[in-house]
């Protein structure tokens, strides 16, 4: 087991350094960081000073490297933007996008799971084809669009949630309903498929003919076996969730790391960018990790592979 | 992924009528709730570009002198008079009896440590042109100091009543540029409580303001939050949570207009639309390097549909590469009236009788661009359009390689028309024309002291820069405020939203 984490370390690092090495390429592609640092207003004669000031004139390898030996020792550097530490910088925004992240998943999966189930018991009933319905909805209706209905109807018309911002509990209702509603329809259908699949096996039936209660037999027996890949999916979903969480946090007025990032993709901040693929792919590394050692406990055979 | 202009008309729509609900009354407070769309990197204000950022300098901060927003006229704020020694040396009587929100006294110190701080390059001030035209500054009694120039400027004095304020010596000494965006000390008419940046700013009242010419202020207490999603600011003016909102897009503001509990104010800009053409043939050989072809351009665009069907409000229709109320902007040059026939006839006359197809390069505005390409299409000028960030086509633009663009400049609220023409016309990196003659007259208007030569000079130069078809400039921007009916306000046509100007119905 400590091998098999080792090597899992050693792969995670791999990637995330292959990735912050093709991020700081693209970012340094895609524009001139001077001109974004110097704004709409500077004129050519600014903008080529700041570029001096900073440094961007070095080659690109250069400035990488100097970035890698820096975030090697822990400091990720000022944003270019804000002026302040990076690493203080994300710490802050990611404290929103965590609480959301967190909030969405298991909003996600308290409804996705019983109604995947429920569907799987009764296929074709009412409640699959309602199911089914949520989940297509789901899918094709636009977070943004989805936010702004539900900001018109519980913050103005009824008055019982404040529309934006991040100062209490009560303002994060609508932002999770919203991103976990985005999640739930795969971690439902694909419930439901494992759900189906496992009711039609040998064992179930065997479960059932030796006496076992009905809830028995679908709890104990038969989801916990079909939420395996679930629990892989839901891993996914939540590193897409804290990185993906760009519309729902500016629809909501949240300053999460999601929003944080898209701006300062636009902004060619380069030290934030970097620093932020970095935790994002580092919670996915992390998350997929979780995901396997939750699935080894539930499946013994996932053990010994 | 659109994010930022999530524009949904049945989210306005029914927002539009759920509008029953009564707005909490925020006067009872004292708090004026605000929004702001961008997140401001920095409240020093050296150390942003933004339009926020100027806004809270307003606020926070004084100037040497103070231009009237309204008749222009400048007087004393920090300095109670000033004089020109000499073509570069200015000397400014101090105002006694100020101090900054700190305690720290007001006087000679603050003004030379500021300048002298914020003209050095390496201190890395954002907007250089702002400052890099002083010296340095000498101090010669506790109230009486002298700011030295590089070179002459006569819009010195715009300048150090607009971007330049007074700084407390001691205290940015001590925290610097990133500590002063955290924990802003000034002498302005608003002290800052809170700072969370790019996120949320909280001003209060300064009860031991000076007399100062920006007035005392009335509103208690102002709290900015920045929300991203126009949408969403509606939503909160809807709910009460917001009283004012700014920078509202025209389709918006139309809808708010219609309802009583809200007043919308259109103001104008400073800023100018126009497109820009390779006349220099910097992109290689292009068409726009003969005049007859520019001069099509010109004729081939409905400035006035524009103005009247997209900017609306009070946009104008403008034919100088810079904005009517800037010192030296004189309007009396060539005008272009909407002609498309002679439009056609003039590429014919070209030898392009089927005209050709050029790139066509954009940033904001997309559907000002695209309507504009219609107006070229028309003509027979067919387009590639590229829609792209704004570092990315500065960037073409300074290697010379945009043939066509639509661009705008704001001048940065600088009420002298060197603020844009001779940002673009003077043979830097951005100048497309690259016309010795122009350069010439726009060396002599931009450094006399003579105010009567500057208008001569800058005559001069845009009369040429019409009659030879450089640019196309096409309109002036506006923006709409949208505040609740117990909000008392005039907006100004600087863009510039003054807190101390605001009180309660």
């Amino acid at each position: 087991m400590f091998a098999f984490i080792l090597k899992r370390l050693g792969l995670a690092l791999l990637v995330a350094f292959t990735v912050s090495f093709i991020s700081f390429s693209l970012l340094f592609l895609s524009g001139d960081p001077a001109a974004a640092l110097a704004g709409e207003t500077a004129s050519g004669e600014d903008v080529e000073a700041l570029r001096r000031l900073y440094g961007f004139d070095r080659p690109m390898m250069v400035q990488y490297g100097d970035w890698l030996f820096s975030a090697l020792r822990g400091d990720f550097g000022e944003s270019y933007y804000f002026k302040l530490p990076v690493a203080s910088l994300i710490a802050e925004r990611l404290q929103v996008t965590m609480t959301l992240g967190v909030c969405g998943i298991l909003f996600a999966l308290a409804t996705a799971v019983p109604l995947g189930v429920a569907a799987a018991i009764r296929p074709n009933s009412l409640i699959d084809r309602v199911a089914l319905f949520l989940s297509v909805a789901g899918q094709a209706m636009p977070s943004f669009w989805f936010g702004l209905i539900l900001i018109v109807v519980f913050a103005i018309q009824l008055g019982w949630l404040p529309p934006s911002g991040a100062s209490s509990w009560r303002h994060f209702i609508m932002p999770t309903i919203v991103l976990g509603y985005y999640a739930m329809p795969a971690i439902m259908r694909l419930t439901r498929a494992g759900m189906l699949d496992v009711l039609n096996s040998d064992y179930i039936r065997t479960a059932r003919a030796k006496g076992s209660g009905e809830m028995r037999v679908l709890f104990k027996h038969a989801l916990r076996n079909a939420i395996i890949p679930v629990v892989s999916l839901a891993a996914v979903q939540m590193g897409f969730m804290l990185g993906g969480s760009i519309v729902v946090e500016s629809v909501f007025a949240l300053h999460g790391a999601g929003y944080l990032a898209w701006e300062s993709i636009a902004r060619n901040d380069l030290p934030t960018v970097q620093a932020l693929i970095l935790v994002f792919s580092m919670f996915y590394i992390v998350f997929t990790f979780l995901a396997d050692v939750l699935n080894a406990w539930l499946d013994p055979r996932m053990r010994s592979a | 992924m659109p994010v930022k202009k999530t524009t949904s008309t049945l989210a306005v729509a029914a927002l539009m009528a759920s509008v029953a609900m009564p707005a909490l009354a925020d006067k009872a407070s004292g708090t004026l709730n605000v929004a702001f769309t961008k997140e401001l990197e920095n409240v020093d204000s050296y150390f942003n570009s933004a339009r926020e950022g100027v806004v809270l300098q307003r606020a926070i901060w004084d100037g040497l002198i103070y231009r009237d927003p309204e008749t222009n006229e400048y007087v004393g704020n920090l300095a109670t008079s000033w004089e020109w020694i000499d073509d570069t040396t200015l000397e400014f009587k101090l105002r006694e009896g100020v101090t900054f929100h700190n305690g720290e006294a007001f006087n000679a110190d603050d003004v030379v440590y500021t300048v002298d701080y914020v003209a050095k390059e390496e201190n890395g001030v954002k907007t250089q042109r702002n400052v890099n035209w002083m010296k340095s500054a000498e101090k010669i009694d506790d109230y009486t100091v002298r700011i030295h120039l590089k070179e002459k400027f006569p819009a010195a004095i715009e300048f150090l009543s607009g971007p330049v304020s007074i700084y407390p010596n001691e205290y940015y000494a001590e925290v610097g540029p990133s500590g002063m965006g955290l924990k802003p000390v000034g002498t302005g008419p608003y002290k800052v409580t809170e700072v969370v940046p790019g996120q949320h700013f909280v001003l209060e009242a300064n009860e031991t303001y000076y007399d100062s010419p920006k007035g005392q202020p009335e509103i208690a207490k102002v709290d900015i939050r920045t929300i991203p999603d126009v949408n969403t600011q509606m939503a909160e003016l809807f709910s009460g949570s917001l009283d004012l909102i700014w920078q509202v897009p025209a389709d918006q503001a139309n809808k708010l207009a219609q309802m009583d509990q809200f007043t919308v104010a259109n103001e104008s800009t400073m800023r100018v639309g126009y497109l820009q053409m390779d006349a220099a043939g910097r992109s290689g050989e292009n068409p726009f390097t003969n005049k007859l072809v520019r001069e099509a351009v010109n004729y081939a665009i409905n400035r006035q549909e524009l103005v009247d069907a997209l900017l609306q409000g009070k946009s104008k229709v403008v034919y100088t590469p810079c904005f009517p109320s800037q010192f030296g902007c004189v309007q009396d040059v060539t005008e272009y009236e909407y002609d498309p026939e002679k439009a056609k006839a003039l590429l014919a006359e070209a030898g392009y009788p089927d005209g050709f197809t050029i790139d066509f390069y954009a940033y904001r505005d997309r559907q000002y661009a695209e309507a504009i390409t219609s107006y070229l299409n028309a003509v027979g000028i067919k387009t590639n359009f590229n829609m792209l960030q704004y570092s990315a086509l500065r960037e073409l633009n300074m290697k010379g390689e945009v043939p066509l663009a639509f661009q705008t400049w704001g001048s940065y609220s600088i009420n002298d028309a060197s603020a844009m023409v001779s940002q673009f016309f003077k043979h830097g990196s951005l100048d497309t024309t690259r016309d010795d003659q122009v350069l010439e007259w726009l060396d002599v208007a931009d450094s006399s002291t003579n105010p009567d030569e500057r208008i001569e000079y800058y005559t001069k130069a845009l009369q040429r820069i019409a009659d030879e078809a450089f640019w196309a400039p096409m309109f002036t921007y506006n923006t709409n405020y949208v505040f609740t009916t117990e909000v008392a306000y005039t907006p100004t046509p600087d863009e510039v939203l003054r807190f101390v100007d605001m009180s309660w119905n």
